[in-house]
């Protein structure tokens, strides 16, 4: 027996493939990714719970630093997004390919996989120009990474009150703010683009049917996974 | 696709979603609740919107138990590190 055909023996044993666990392979690999990425998330929450409650000086209070209203309005716009996604998924699940079309006897026009798929979109590229936004400001007024830089806005504020500004602890807040929202950014970013990426060679063409909808249901996984981070995410660092 | 189920009303989950979110900045900026108690309140309302995506959005309430599995195995491990690190400040 020769050396590939030994290494063919191995790859392939003797008992064939299980079935699996009755649902299709994109769908069980996202499922797998998304408990990955949960212990992902839960470290990252570990370290800024061992951050803020290790150190003895105070932390900054909510809403002294950060803009919490505009994050508000941001989470509901996640969770708008994760509504129009869900409807997505039902309307592709019903067959309904188009972008709207009039239902006798009702004033509204019924939303096909085309048009929530973009309201998905919409919201979610919303979502990032808002964070955008917000760092933009945050480090314009002083509160980088490193902490509140030298003659900044904030950095004159704590001067005079350093327990509500964290004055001794902006380092370590800053390191973990921008950690900590800067990677739901970057996953909220890639659901945006893949989603983008989908819409133009799947959707529009009208790929998918009411039969076969897979790359629906699962970037549909991944997208309320971000947004169930971030629900969790608002509370700690903003509301806490 | 997914097993055949009921479909819920996204609409209402929505709704919750949004009060809950209301409730939360309502209780952490407008409340006179003592601090540990305003922590535990948070969290509680933060897990019951977690709970509602997953369930509902996620349709992991009626999927196969296998499936279900793959995705609360990590959870009872993500409490314990949470639990662990917080001890840091109990002791």
């Amino acid at each position: 027996m020769t050396h590939a055909t030994a290494t063919a023996d191995v790859m392939h044993p003797p008992v064939p493939a299980e079935p699996g666990s009755g649902v299709y392979s994109n769908k069980l690999g996202m499922w797998v990714f998304l408990a990955s990425d949960v212990m992902f998330f839960t470290a990252l929450i570990g370290s800024y719970i061992i951050l803020r409650f290790g150190v003895p000086e105070a932390w900054a209070a909510p809403g002294a630093v950060l803009n919490v209203p505009l994050t508000a309005f941001n989470t509901f716009l996640l969770i708008c997004s994760s509504v129009s996604m869900v409807k997505a998924y039902a309307a592709i699940a019903d067959g309904k390919k188009y972008f709207l079309r009039a239902v006798p006897g009702k004033l509204l026009r019924d939303g096909g996989l085309k048009f929530w798929m973009l309201v998905t979109i919409i919201c979610g590229a919303m979502f990032v120009g808002v964070q955008v936004f917000e760092y933009i400001k945050l480090i314009g007024h002083g509160f980088t990474p490193a902490g509140f830089r030298e003659g900044s806005t904030l950095a004159e504020h704590a001067a005079t009150d350093a327990v509500r500004y964290g004055a001794t602890t902006a380092g370590l807040y800053g390191s973990s703010f921008f950690t900590m929202t800067g990677f739901h950014g970057f996953h909220v970013t890639c659901g945006v683009v893949s989603m983008l990426y989908l819409y133009f060679t799947k959707v529009l063409p009208e790929k998918y049917s009411a039969q076969d909808y897979r790359g629906i249901e699962t970037i549909g996984l991944y997208w309320h996974f971000v947004d169930l981070v971030w629900i969790i995410l608002f509370t700690i660092v903003y509301l806490i | 696709m997914t097993t055949e189920h009921v479909r819920p009303n996204y609409i209402l989950i929505w709704v919750y979603l949004f009060v809950l979110t209301v409730i939360e900045v309502a209780a952490a900026f407008l409340s006179h609740i003592p601090k540990h108690w305003l922590i535990l309140i948070l969290v509680f309302l933060a897990v019951w919107k977690a709970f509602l995506v997953a369930l509902y959005f996620m349709h992991l309430k009626f999927e196969r138990w296998r499936l279900r599995a793959i995705f609360m195995v990590p959870i009872p491990l993500a409490i314990i590190l949470v639990l662990a690190v917080i001890t840091e400040k109990i002791w």
